[in-house]
C-alpha cells in the first residue's frame, strides 16, 4: 500500500510539474485511524498527503461535476466507470482531466470492521497485502480484507478502471465467477408481500437527508426535483409514502447510469437497502437494452434512446 | 371493510391518454356510444412520452386503484418517437414497482389509436377487472401521520 501511495504522489508530482493539472483529487488519511477521506490538492507541496489503502471508499467522480480547470483524478475501477458514465452524458471536460487510474483490490466496510471489533475502538491500522492489523488498547485483531469488503465490492465486475491516463500499480484479477445480481434474484423468489414488507422497512429507516443523492456521482442536477418547491414536485411530509416515492424516483433517476459503486449506501446514516432498488434497475436495463453502465463512453444513455423492437410484452395492444 | 360496501365499490382508474391516438379512441368509443365501465377519470396528455413516472407515483399516492398510459402503436408517434422513449422508461418502472410489491395490474400501459374505439373499450374493462379483483388501493396510499 505505502509503494501505491508512493506512486501516485510521483505521478501526481509529474502532472503539476508538467501543468497538466490546478487540481488533484485523491485520498489522504482521515482523522480517524481507520478513515481515509477525500483531499483536494492544488500545490505540489501538499502532494505528501495523498495515500491509497482498502479505506479509500468514496467515489470521487462525484466531484468532477462540481470543480472546474485542469483536474487530475485518482480513479479505482468504480469512479472510472462513473467518469465514463458521465462523458456518456457529456458532462466532463475530457481534454483537460486527467485519470489516474489504480486496480483496486475492494473497499473495507466499516460496519463490517466494527461489527468484528466488537466495542473495542481502534486506535492504529496497518494494512498488509491482504489483511488489516488493528490495534488498540490491550487488543490486536487481523482482519482479512476478502472477509469484510463492502456489498458492492464483493460482487464488482470492474476491479481495474476502465479508463485512465496513468495507471499505478500492477491490473488485479477479477472476480468473473461471482453473480452480481445474486441479490436481486434472491428477492425475485420472494412474494410480492415479503417485498413490499421490505420497502416499507427501507422506507421507514429513512429521514430524507438526502446524503444518498449527494454521495452519487450522477446526482449533479443543479436543482434536484427533491428540492423544488415550484412547483413542488415531491411531497415534504413524514409519511411513508412521500419517503417511498422519493426512493422510487431517485433510483429511477439513475436507471441505465448507477455503477454500483455503493457511494449511496455509505452515507446512508439509516443503513436504508439502497442496492434493494439500484440492483433490480440495473439488472432489468442489462436484460432489456444489452446496457451495462459506465463502460463504453461513446455508447448512448439507454432511457435517451430505443430501438424500435424494444421488449413490448408488457404493453397491451 | 363490510360486504355492503364492498359490492358497491367501484375502482377509480386514471387514464393518461395521447392526445393523438388513445385521447380520440376514446372520445370515438364515446360518440359510437360503445359501453365501457365508468370507473375512469382521463387526463389528457400531448404524448405517452410526456408521463413522468412521477404522474404515476403521485396517483397512486393519491388513492388512485389502478393507473393506464395509453399511447400511439410504435411507429405511429405523432412526434416520430415519443412512444419509444415512453416504452423504454416504463418498462423499467413496471419492473421496479412489481419489485417493491404494487401489484402489477396497478399500473397499465397500452397501445390505443384513433380509430381503435372498440379495443380502448376494452382496455378499459379489461383494467376495471383486473382492479376489482385487486380490491381497494392501499399500498402508497398517503396517509396523515399526525
Ligand atoms: S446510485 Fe449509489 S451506487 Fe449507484 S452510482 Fe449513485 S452512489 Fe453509486
Ligand atoms: S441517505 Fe439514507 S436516510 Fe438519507 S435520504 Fe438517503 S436513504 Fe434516506
Amino acid at each position: 500500500m505505502e509503494n501505491l501511495s508512493k506512486e501516485i504522489r510521483e505521478a501526481v508530482k509529474k502532472l503539476f510539474e508538467e501543468d497538466k493539472v490546478d487540481l488533484v483529487i485523491g485520498f489522504e488519511n482521515g482523522s480517524l485511524p481507520l478513515k481515509a477521506t477525500p483531499c483536494f490538492i492544488r500545490n505540489i507541496d501538499d502532494i505528501d498527503r495523498l495515500v491509497w489503502n482498502s479505506r479509500c471508499e468514496n467515489n470521487l467522480a462525484v466531484y468532477l461535476t462540481k470543480n472546474k480547470g485542469k483536474i487530475g483524478i485518482v480513479a479505482k475501477g468504480c469512479d472510472s466507470r462513473a467518469i465514463v458514465g458521465l462523458m456518456q452524458e457529456n458532462q466532463i471536460d475530457r481534454e483537460n482531466l486527467v485519470i489516474i487510474g489504480i486496480p483496486c483490490g475492494g473497499m473495507v466496510d466499516q460496519k463490517k470492521i466494527e461489527k468484528s471489533l466488537q466495542e473495542k475502538e481502534p486506535l492504529e491500522v496497518k494494512e498488509n497485502h491482504d489483511s488489516l492489523v488493528i490495534k488498540g488498547n490491550g487488543f490486536e485483531e487481523t482482519l482479512k480484507i476478502s472477509d469484510i469488503l463492502y456489498d458492492n465490492c464483493m460482487s464488482c465486475k470492474h476491479r481495474n478502471p476502465v479508463i485512465h491516463d496513468v495507471l499505478i500499480g500492477e491490473p488485479v484479477e477479477e472476480q468473473d465467477d461471482v453473480d452480481e445480481f445474486a441479490g436481486v434474484k434472491a428477492f425475485e423468489e420472494k412474494s410480492s408481500d415479503e417485498r413490499w414488507d421490505h420497502f416499507v422497512k427501507q422506507g421507514e429507516k429513512c429521514i430524507r437527508c438526502y446524503a444518498c443523492r449527494n454521495a452519487c456521482p450522477f446526482c449533479f442536477c443543479e436543482e434536484c426535483s427533491v428540492d423544488s418547491s415550484q412547483p413542488q414536485w415531491f411531497g415534504k411530509s413524514i409519511a411513508l409514502s412521500d419517503t417511498q416515492v422519493f426512493h422510487l424516483m431517485r433510483s429511477f433517476h439513475i436507471a441505465g447510469r448507477c455503477v454500483d459503486c455503493g457511494a449511496c449506501v455509505r452515507a446512508c446514516p439509516m443503513d436504508v437497502d439502497l442496492r434493494f432498488f439500484n440492483k433490480k434497475i440495473e439488472k432489468d436495463v442489462r436484460e432489456l437494452f444489452s446496457h451495462e453502465a459506465g463502460i463504453d463512453p461513446e455508447a448512448a444513455p439507454p432511457l435517451n434512446t430505443y430501438n424500435t423492437d424494444d421488449y413490448d410484452d408488457f404493453i397491451k395492444s | 371493510m363490510d360486504a355492503a360496501k364492498e359490492t358497491s365499490w367501484e375502482p377509480k382508474i386514471i387514464t393518461f391518454l395521447c392526445n393523438w391516438c388513445s385521447y380520440a379512441g376514446a372520445d370515438l368509443a364515446g360518440v359510437s356510444r360503445i359501453q365501457y365501465p365508468a370507473s375512469t377519470r382521463t387526463i389528457r396528455v400531448p404524448c405517452s412520452g410526456r408521463v413522468n413516472p412521477l404522474f404515476i407515483l403521485r396517483a397512486l399516492q393519491n388513492g388512485a386503484d389502478g393507473i393506464l398510459v395509453s399511447g400511439c402503436h410504435p411507429g405511429d408517434c405523432h412526434y416520430l418517437s415519443g412512444n419509444y422513449a415512453a416504452r423504454r422508461k416504463f418498462s423499467i418502472l413496471a419492473g421496479l414497482l412489481e419489485h417493491v410489491g404494487i401489484e402489477k395490474e396497478r399500473v397499465q400501459f397500452s397501445w390505443v389509436s384513433a380509430a381503435e374505439a372498440g379495443r380502448f373499450a376494452e382496455v378499459i374493462t379489461e383494467i376495471t377487472e383486473d382492479v376489482k379483483k385487486l380490491g381497494p388501493a392501499n399500498r402508497m396510499v398517503k396517509k396523515r401521520v399526525h
